[in-house]
């Protein structure tokens, strides 16, 4: 298919616009046309997999297509190994999304599942866009569903999460703004190939890695800037958690992959050491905020974040791992094997995908508590297994692999990355390990306190078990929690060739002199 | 001056004004001895006016011409600019007409008012001599005056007119004042002669100081029309006291018109100074931006927040002329006229709320539209994003143009003061979003406008996503009107 690309991009949103347009006083037929229209999608994805090429780094699925000549911008959109995982994950969870809210979302149904759609296109052009305003557009544009999801259907604060949401990222973006229309200024091109190959100074590459940064470090969100992760998730409604966790905060990470290594790769070198020293900081310090929770949802924000900290560890620590030669040969400095790098990188990728079905299942799982009784915090509950045994199966299953138990998908990208900053530097690996200690913790404190245990809440005690809905839902993720943790060879085979080029990126100085 | 030969050919070029101005004779004649059934004849006939009108500016686009003894020219910019003032003014006054019917004040005077203004600001446009940008300044000023004291039985109407005329009065004062300056040193009030003077090779630094002296006049006479900080203390008031479809009258076509004001007696007549008045410009555009922005957060009257937040977006266009190229102009009028949308279709929003005996002008009477009037809380939503700067709507391409030029002639540091306080002002233009998305409420919010309002309105709401996603052929028109 040629345009297979944007196929992706339009057909949620048109299909949320129609949506929109039944309204939500016939909100049956807006859930079914919305179920549909994110099958269809999800469907259409797999076609990038399997028609992906492994053997090329180079984009594929690309269109090219004038858009604002005046300022040479493009439509021009294509994927690599990274951007494709990620468009898989959009529209498998969009998808689980839509499912999860059929019955629970009674207000304002249509406009809820329109939301939703919009914001998979707009997500999924963040993850194609190859013109750097193009991503900008996108970027932004995926802010405005998700402001709306938390405004309306959020809970108690929800208005405080929702403009601090907005702002604090719109806020971090127009630096980002700004230094890419310097770079075009420079370079007369906003297209991400001319940005890679632009020769910038280290002063330069300096402010533009910092923008870079703010924009993407509030996304993943990197400690101190992390503060509007934990309010947005409380109060956004389950399906705006699960969107937000498995799929926003990973914008963030690609931008790290996409943007600051191949464009400002000599500042990343030399800003690695901070980021890293902010990675550890939200991986040991957050880790220990999360064990003190009393709401469950807060509970896995702060999870989220810890865990999020092994992505930009992973990427970051190859700074110290490799150094290129001036002919361009790629040489380890500690002594390791030059392989251990892939493992940071690529670990953190599959840290992200297996971020991005854990996080979302658990979340899956306290929406289920929460919607039969309307609390979150971890106290109300106590003995949920005598009446949903099935659930519990599930809950704990999930618990495990945020725990980071082998054999599910949590393992594996963590025990990569640490194995690759363990080149680095012993003390990176040391401090990212102790979060298997202290994710264990808080984990599975949680779990004991609200699933096993006396009943201490009478309420508990009449809960329902999950139905087919949510059974499925549930089933979906478990089982790719564990086809990953179990066999994650495919994943690293579709991006091992972009990593190669982005490695290599990475380390090409980009200082005029050096040119 | 003498040897000055009258030519009946060059009517032909003055056909907008002069068939506008027959016109409005004309309507104010009828408007006398019509009776109470016809009372919409007026109207329609005003409408009519300014779609002809703006055919006939239509048809001169590419024409170009210096007429009546070089007091009055004829060039492309000029053409478009009056195109565009008869749409927005067609417009606008669709939207007063439900404003003004529910608050009885539907009279003839006012769409006369509106046309003469109207006609005051096509002559701004078209002046060659900075006798005819007075003259023009002052028709469209002194009906804009009493346009806003219509409400004759509404004290703060009364106050809102006397203190823009008074604070105008001193403006034009002062823009005389700057005139007469630049009259004496050049000798002239033709734009051309004062323009080939100001860019001679051989001034002497007191003629340089006696230009600059005067340049410091036209400026501030500019910036008060424009409403730029520091002579922005006249916008608040005038924007809260005004009957809102004034006030909509007043933030939207007028801004075109100053834009031509500066664009005759800055670039083309004092171009050659353009680093002197450039700094001015700085200056005005940072303080508007910045006080526009963070006043704005602590207003309720949603006329009052928004009279801040032009006063932002007015320092946004004027960042554009600091940069002193084509691009630059190209991007500030882009924004102009992207502004006007924008801000018509804000107050068209609120007028849509207003309803017999209830005016709408609190930012608590948006309450609840995202329930009763889904399409409208849309439109303003897409208002509110575009205003603050979010892509994908047309408000985010022209600041990115802005920043472009900005940033392309050097100053990074405005560029990222002005992006800073653009995230400052999206939370004031959030706050709308929550109060008609985000608050409960049980009051019904309904909605009476009629059918031709809400058509027009849905269109001009549906243009800020259209334009914005489909923005290159307006910006290459905005590049090549100078």
């Amino acid at each position: 298919m040629e345009s297979l690309l944007s196929l992706l991009i339009w057909l949620p949103i048109v299909g949320g616009i129609s949506v929109l347009v039944i309204g939500n006083n016939r909100s049956d037929l807006a859930r079914w046309l919305s179920v549909a229209v994110s099958i269809i999608v999800f469907a259409l994805s797999l076609n990038l997999w399997t028609g992906f090429d492994t053997s090329t780094h180079g984009m594929q699925f690309v269109e090219n297509i004038p858009w604002i000549s005046q300022f040479n911008i493009n439509y021009h959109i294509g994927i690599d190994g990274i951007s494709m995982l990620l468009i898989l994950l959009t529209t498998l969870s969009t998808f689980l999304v839509i499912i999860a809210g059929w019955e629970v979302i009674q207000n304002r149904a249509a406009d809820y599942m329109a939301a939703f759609l919009i914001m998979e296109g707009l997500i999924i052009g963040v993850f194609s866009s190859l013109d750097a305003i193009l991503f900008y557009v996108f970027w932004e544009a995926s802010l405005i569903p998700m402001l709306l999801i938390v405004g309306i259907w959020g809970g108690q604060n929800r208005v405080y999460a929702a403009i601090k949401f907005f702002l604090y990222t719109f806020l971090g973006s127009v630096f980002m703004l700004v230094s890419l229309i310097y770079m075009y200024i420079q370079g007369g091109s906003f297209s991400l190939d001319a940005l890679n190959d632009l020769p910038l100074s280290l002063t330069e590459q300096s402010w533009i890695f910092w923008a870079f940064f703010l924009a993407f470090a509030v996304k993943v969100p990197m400690f101190p800037v992390h503060t509007w992760l934990p309010d947005a998730h409380v109060q956004a409604p389950t399906g705006g958690s699960v969107i937000l966790a498995a799929i926003m905060l990973k914008m963030g990470g690609y931008g790290f992959f996409r943007f600051s290594l191949p464009i400002t790769p000599d500042a990343s070198s030399e800003f690695a050491t901070i980021v890293i020293v902010l990675s550890l900081i939200a991986i040991v310090y957050i880790g220990f905020v999360a064990l003190v929770q009393k709401d469950m949802k807060k509970l896995i924000a702060y999870s989220s974040i810890s865990h999020m900290g092994f992505v930009t560890l992973g990427v970051f620590a190859l700074f110290s791992v490799v150094k290129m030669d001036v002919d361009g040969q790629i040489y380890s400095i500690a002594g390791g094997s030059l392989e251990s790098v892939y493992l940071g990188l690529e670990g953190a990728m599959i840290q992200m995908i297996s971020h991005g079905f854990i996080s979302a299942a658990l979340f899956l799982v306290v929406g289920v508590l929460y919607e039969r009784l309307h609390s979150r915090d971890i106290s109300s509950y106590g003995g949920v297994i005598n009446s949903m045994p099935k659930f519990t199966g599930f809950a704990v299953l999930f618990a495990l692999a945020n725990a980071g138990l082998p054999g599910t998908s949590g393992f594996v990208g963590e025990f990569m990355v640490i194995l690759g900053s363990l080149q680095a530097n012993f003390w990176y690996a040391f401090f990212a390990a102790m979060i298997l200690i202290v994710g264990a913790a808080y984990t599975l404190w949680m779990v004991k306190r609200v699933f096993w245990g006396p009943i201490v809440n009478s309420d508990v005690s009449t809960l329902s078990d999950i139905n087919t809905r949510e059974f499925f839902v549930l089933a979906v993720l478990a089982l790719a929690v564990l086809a990953v943790g179990v066999y994650p060879q495919p994943l690293i085979e579709v991006m091992h060739v972009s990593m190669i080029n982005l490695l290599e990126q990475a380390l090409t100085t980009k200082l005029p002199a050096a040119l | 001056m003498i040897d000055y030969q009258f030519n009946t050919a060059d009517l032909f070029f003055a056909l907008p004004e002069l068939f506008m101005v027959a016109a409005i004779a004309l309507i104010l004649l009828l408007d006398l001895f019509v009776s109470e059934r016809f009372q919409n004849l007026t109207y329609y006939l005003t409408q009519s006016t300014l779609a002809i009108t703006g055919y006939f500016a239509f048809n001169l686009i590419g024409e170009s011409a210096v007429i009546f003894d070089g007091t009055f020219v004829l060039d492309t910019i000029g053409s478009y600019f009056k195109v565009f003032m008869m749409i927005f003014s067609i417009v606008a006054l669709v939207y007063s007409r439900h404003y003004l019917s529910v608050h009885n004040l539907l009279k003839g005077e006012y769409f006369i008012l509106s046309l003469l203004s109207v006609f005051g600001m096509m002559v701004m446009v078209s002046a060659h001599s900075m006798l005819t940008i007075y003259l023009g300044l002052e028709i469209m000023s002194l009906s804009l005056y009493t346009l806003i004291a219509i409400a004759r039985d509404r004290a703060v109407a009364i106050e809102a007119a006397l203190k823009y005329f008074v604070l105008g009065a001193i403006a034009s004062g002062l823009l005389l004042y700057g005139m007469s300056m630049i009259y004496g040193i050049t000798g002239s009030l033709d734009i051309g002669q004062i323009a080939a003077f100001a860019t001679g090779a051989n001034l002497i630094s007191e003629q340089v100081l006696i230009l600059n002296f005067g340049l410091v006049f036209l400026v501030i006479g500019i910036a008060f029309k424009f409403g730029a900080v520091p002579f922005h203390m006249w916008v608040p008031d005038v924007y809260q006291g005004a009957p809102t479809s004034v006030t909509m009258f007043l933030s939207t076509v007028p801004k075109i018109a100053a834009t031509a004001m500066l664009v005759r007696l800055l670039i083309d007549g004092l171009g050659g100074l353009q680093a002197y008045w450039a700094d001015l410009f700085m200056i005005l555009a940072i303080l508007s931006i910045g006080l526009g922005s963070l006043v704005a957060l602590m207003q309720t009257n949603i006329k009052r927040l928004l009279a801040y937040s032009t006063i932002s977006h007015i320092g946004f266009i004027l960042l554009g002329f600091i940069t002193g190229v084509v691009e630059g102009y190209g991007a500030a009028a882009f924004y102009v006229l992207a502004y006007v949308l924008m801000s018509l279709t804000a107050f068209g929003t609120i007028i849509v709320l207003n309803k017999q005996g209830f005016e709408a002008d609190q930012i608590v009477d948006f309450r609840g539209l995202s329930k009763h009037s889904p399409w409208f809380a849309l439109i303003m939503l897409f208002v509110m994003l575009s205003m603050a700067g979010v892509p994908p709507f047309i408000g985010f391409y022209s600041k990115l143009f802005i920043l472009q030029q900005v940033i392309s002639a050097g100053y990074i540091y405005l560029a990222v003061a002005a992006v800073v306080f653009a995230v400052i002002s999206a939370y004031y233009y959030l706050q709308i979003i929550k109060t008609m998305y985000f608050d409960d409420t049980e009051k019904e919010v309904t909605v009476t406008a009629p059918m031709d309002m809400r058509i027009i309105l849905s269109i001009n709401g549906a243009l800020i996503l259209v334009l914005g996603l489909m923005p290159s052929y307006w910006m290459e028109l905005a590049i090549s009107l100078f």
